[in-house]
């Protein structure tokens, strides 16, 4: 073989590579709802539909979050335990009205977006260790507002849960709100652009004379608000705040969301519409599991083994 | 204390200049080793200043057992990180090898220890595969193996409805339960393992491979050292010691309670960073790590004596200990580099 073509062919390899980085994500949406098609009963019901888009929109909604932070190079575990405070003070406010206890939970994430900034942005301390530390004290500050399980009897919280527009349910709309606004930001404005720039190369960016501190900061601030959102509405759709296990694990799920979606760990790009089709991927091979009778255990290694593969599919690409 | 004290004292050369290491230098490398176990003897001379209770041989013991399963598992998570890495897994594999060790208890002690250290062994493996050769990032490669293990343990539990009791009469239920001079026999095991442990990273070819990965992987390779070998041992061997604590907790309990170990990779991680190791690799030691362990649980303690506060307040303490430790690393870090 000739040097030429040689090279061609590794090209070529790298392109096939890059196309499945980036539309691999749509294609295994596709072929799960075309698999879904075939061989599941009722899966082309506009009530499985609205069951599917509900279940997945709280996860997109800490998932767009996440996505702000891993573009910027960082990670925020805390997101769970964000859910968890919302959830509590949601309940302690709600006697005030729904919208005063949806602006305490806003300040709630607030106020824990700006520890995780400040300790990552001033102190240099790592994300993951950063957003660990708020992570055990977060949830342990929602135990301490709300001990246990404490059903909400509201008729605007019932509304927000189970209400619709048109057909479309408040929580989906919502979710799809908050997506183009977070990817509008991301590619249209001077913060997305500063948050990436940070994300390629921090001491770059600093180089540059940009605000990287107030970006960091900023950036927490974000995930912290999306968090506390999506807590406040799965607190509406399950009309109860459960401090306990509200948020548990959620960090994860919305980890492989992004992950999943062609944004890479190693920060300076987001998919936006990647991270949207990565939530929805993990939600249909969830349901797709479970409506086929395999007990939730499986659906776990099932999930393991996408990270994974999504992971390694897109390791020939970023700075490691 | 004295045990803990003798068990290596860190890398005194770490961070010398031309000259030999300053006298700023000296007190930061000093109060970075040893600020952990300065604030553990005054947690501990006030927390029996406090309580009557607390400097009670029941206390005590209860508490050095509750603390030896997660030092076991802090133990393997203190190789990771000197390495620069990091291990989530180890929650799940500490709740996955407590079932697999009760489960094969019925067929004696020999299975019911290696059964779990075999498949706990075996994830740590192709987690440290994934992250050596395949270059992975080794905090995405360990989430995907805490949700795989926690599945497998889901799935050999029925969903979680089946648990695995441990025959009290048998010699592995004795091994988790009995006393030797008074002392529990999990506290016996864990302190040899930490005695072993710092042996090897002190003391052999493999332990000067972790630090030197940690410190600067492209340096370490063009050294001659075996990064991708050293990183897979790494993850291997966090993977036993998690499976290990899981079949011990599991002899102490008698039975595989498949709930434990969710926020246990947490735990065991403060306690690492706690005891002086840095999360961005290539310093640390095993003696830090058993004194973050014991001053997390002296902590837990104190705040289930004080019997107003309720557990949340314990979460509470817990991340803030972590994070004012973190800033305080941080700081000394900061300023060992700059004088």
């Amino acid at each position: 073989m000739t040097d030429l073509a040689l090279r061609r062919t590794s090209a070529d390899r790298d392109r096939l590579l890059r196309l499945l980085q980036e539309y691999g994500v749509y294609a295994g949406v596709a072929v799960l709802i075309v698999a879904n098609i075939a061989f599941t009963p009722h899966f082309l019901s506009a009530e499985n539909f609205r069951t599917q888009a509900v279940q997945v929109a709280p996860v997109l909604i800490v998932a767009l979050g996440m996505a702000l932070a891993i573009g910027s190079e960082g990670v925020d575990l805390s997101v769970g335990s964000v859910m968890a405070l919302s959830t509590s003070l949601v309940s302690l406010y709600l006697g005030y009205g729904v919208w005063i206890a949806l602006i305490t939970a806003v300040i709630g994430g607030i106020v824990v977006g700006v520890a995780n900034g400040s300790l990552i942005a001033f102190i240099g301390v790592q994300p993951i260790v950063a957003t660990l530390a708020l992570m055990v004290a977060g949830r342990g500050v929602a135990l301490v507002l709300l001990p246990q399980l404490k059903d909400i009897h509201d008729p605007g919280m019932a509304s927000l849960g189970s209400g619709d527009m048109l057909g479309i349910p408040y929580l989906v709309l919502i979710a799809a709100a908050l997506a183009l606004v977070v990817a509008f930001t991301v590619r249209r404005t001077t913060f997305g652009r500063q948050l990436l720039a940070i994300g390629d190369s921090r001491p770059a960016a600093q180089l540059a004379g940009l605000p990287v501190r107030r970006v960091l900061i900023l950036v927490y601030v974000c995930s912290g608000v999306l968090a506390a959102v999506a807590g406040v509405l799965a607190s509406a759709r399950l009309q109860a705040s459960d401090p306990t296990s509200l948020g548990t694990l959620m960090e994860l799920s919305a980890i492989t969301a992004v992950v999943v979606g062609g944004t890479p760990l190693s920060g300076g790009r987001i998919r936006i519409g990647g991270t949207v089709a990565g939530a929805v991927l993990i939600q249909l091979l969830t349901a797709t599991l479970i409506k086929h009778d395999l007990p939730p255990s499986w659906t776990q290694i099932a999930q393991a083994v996408v990270i994974v593969l999504a992971v390694y599919a897109a390791r020939e690409r970023g700075k490691r | 204390m004295t045990a803990v004290q003798t068990i290596g004292t860190g890398r005194p050369t770490e961070g010398a200049g031309p000259d030999g290491p300053t006298r700023g230098e000296r007190i930061s490398a000093l109060a970075q080793q040893h600020g952990a176990l300065v604030t553990l003897v005054v947690a501990v001379i006030a927390a029996s200043l406090s309580f009557d209770t607390f400097l009670t041989t029941d206390n005590l013991g209860n508490m050095a057992v509750s603390s030896a399963f997660l030092a076991v598992v802090a133990l393997g998570m203190t190789f990771v990180i000197i390495t620069g890495g990091i291990d989530l897994s180890v929650g799940s594999l500490f709740a996955l090898g407590g079932v697999l060790g009760a489960w094969g208890s019925r067929y004696g002690t020999v299975v019911a220890l290696l059964l779990p250290l075999a498949v706990c062994g075996l994830i740590g493996l192709v987690n440290g595969l994934l992250i050596a050769r395949a270059r992975l990032a080794p905090f995405i490669v360990t989430l995907a193996s805490l949700l795989a293990a926690r599945g497998i343990l889901l799935a050999i539990t029925h969903e979680g409805a089946t648990t695995y009791l441990v025959d009290d009469t048998s010699f592995f239920a004795r091994l988790g339960q009995n006393k030797l001079l008074g002392v529990g026999v999990p506290v016996w095991i864990t302190v040899a393992l930490f005695v072993l442990g710092a042996v090897v990273l002190r003391r052999t070819r493999f332990g000067q491979y972790v630090y030197a990965v940690g410190g600067n992987e492209d340096a370490a390779a063009l050294m001659g050292a075996p990064v991708a070998r050293t990183k897979t041992t790494v993850y291997a061997l966090s993977g036993v010691c998690a499976g290990l604590a899981g079949a011990l907790n599991a002899a102490w309990l008698v039975s595989g309670v498949t709930i434990l170990g969710s926020g246990m990779e947490l735990e065991a991680i403060s306690a690492v960073v706690i005891g002086g190791t840095l999360l961005t690799g290539g310093f640390g030691f095993i003696s830090g790590s058993l004194v973050g362990v014991l001053l997390l649980k002296v902590i837990q303690n104190v705040i289930n004596q004080i019997g107003s506060l309720d557990s949340a307040y314990q979460q509470v303490v817990s991340g803030a200990f972590l994070a004012a430790v973190v800033i305080a690393q941080t700081w000394l870090g900061r300023r060992r580099r700059m004088l």
